[in-house]
């Protein structure tokens, strides 16, 4: 049996000019088979306008284990929401 | 279903005592909806069951492709052979959406293959059944496709997020794929007489081993239990038929067909139709191997995989070669 292709991460740009959104994996020999690949498993209905394909092996994520350190400074700071600030009936656009 | 008899590998259904700590957190996760991410810790057994469930149900949608892939050359119009195309190239795409998905559990897809053809991993028994007329492309695009968006549905909020999220993918397309067959069974019931008749033989064949794809009742089992725990089986397989029955029995009268089944009758107090008994030898002799097309489709799988090979090699090389060339 050959070698297995490695695995990309497929991006796509909706229609209305949004970021490009994650959509899921492939796997593919090379770059441009990762692009044709990709337009055939996730555009079959007009879903995009544009592809990013990313080796899998190429992303750094953070680890789950890290989610108290990374995400729970942000929990005591709801001064950070613009509901924070109550503001009165009669002062209008804000 | 599209996954059916999925093994736990557990005797009984954990009780909160006998979990670990990590167990007992991951058990609350799942109690309150948080959805379990690929890095997330998780027991093995749940890890090896998703595996089982996802790569079975990706391996059905691959296989799934050969029945229609009968009657593409044979279709009776341009359209409806377009159509067809386009279908049979969804399930494709559904197969590589959950094959990835059981990747994220730490299998190799190759690995995932390699099992399927060497006869050691399972797949719907529903596709072990020959498509002997064009009006079986009606009768599975409606019953099957039919069967399989009244179990993928729930599926969308299983506990598992990568599963959940291709289960989500595959529904949006799967609702094409029922009204194409109901729309070809629209077709020949107001068609010729020989072509009524031809939509009704492809429902008789068609229904029973609809209605076995569910699998047997599982109001006993310990692995409907246990992954209905976990929340990757939301509904049990009865409740499941029985909705496949009360929704399409209605579409059966509309084409003026007949639903081959003496015992149907409806149930005026609860609202559901009572249906007669299901045969399930049949359905345990298909998995088994024994159904009338399950060694030919397993060979047309791995001849397809076998001719290919030289094909994938040579993209592998090409890809080499060009990344040699730029390191150079």
């Amino acid at each position: 049996m050959s070698r297995e292709w490695p695995l990309w991460e497929v991006f796509i740009r909706s229609q209305h000019g949004l970021a490009h959104k994650h959509v899921g994996s492939l796997h593919a020999p090379d770059a441009e088979m990762a692009v044709n690949n990709a337009r055939d498993v996730y555009t079959r209905r007009n879903e995009g306008v544009s592809i990013w394909v990313v080796r899998a092996a190429d992303i750094v994520a953070s680890s789950p284990s890290d989610k108290g350190a990374l995400f729970e400074p942000a929990n005591s700071k709801v001064y950070r929401h613009p509901t924070f600030f109550p503001m009165p009936e009669e002062v209008k656009n804000l | 279903m599209y996954a059916q008899l999925v093994e736990t590998g557990l005797k009984k259904v954990q009780s909160i005592d006998e979990m670990s700590l990590e167990e007992q957190t991951f058990q609350a996760r799942i109690d309150a909806g948080v959805k379990i991410e690929a890095k997330d810790w998780m027991p093995d057994a749940y890890r090896k069951t998703l595996i089982r469930q996802i790569s079975q149900h990706a391996h059905s949608e691959i296989v799934g492709q050969l029945p229609e892939g009968n009657w593409v050359t044979r279709a009776p119009t341009l359209k409806r052979k377009s159509i067809l195309l386009a279908k049979i190239q969804d399930e494709a795409g559904h197969g590589l959406y959950l094959y990835s998905a059981a990747e994220t559990l730490g299998v190799s897809r190759d690995g995932l293959l390699a099992a399927l053809h060497a006869g050691k991993a399972k797949y719907s028994s529903i596709f072990n059944y020959p498509t002997l007329s064009w009006a079986d492309m009606g009768a599975i695009g409606w019953l099957v496709d039919g069967s399989a968006i009244i179990n993928q549905i729930p599926l969308c909020r299983c506990s598992y997020g990568p599963y959940a999220r291709a289960m989500v993918r595959v529904c949006k397309e799967e609702s094409f794929h029922a009204r194409q067959g109901y729309d070809i069974m629209m077709s020949l019931a107001k068609g010729t007489p020989a072509q009524k008749a031809m939509a009704q033989d492809a429902l008789n064949r068609w229904w029973w081993p609809s209605l076995m794809m569910f699998g047997p009742s599982d109001a006993e089992s310990v692995n409907s239990a246990q992954s209905s725990k976990w929340r990757i089986k939301l509904f049990s397989n009865d409740e499941l038929r029985q909705r496949m029955v009360d929704q399409t029995v209605p579409q059966i009268e509309y084409l003026g067909l007949t639903v081959p089944d003496p015992d149907l009758t409806f149930n005026a107090d609860t609202g559901h139709y009572a249906f007669g008994a299901i045969d399930w030898s049949e359905f345990h002799n298909v998995l088994k191997g024994n159904g009338p097309c399950n060694r030919e489709r397993l060979q047309t799988r791995v001849k397809a995989w076998d001719d290919g090979a030289w094909f994938r090699e040579a993209l592998v090389a090409y890809a080499d070669k060009q990344a040699s060339k730029e390191a150079a």
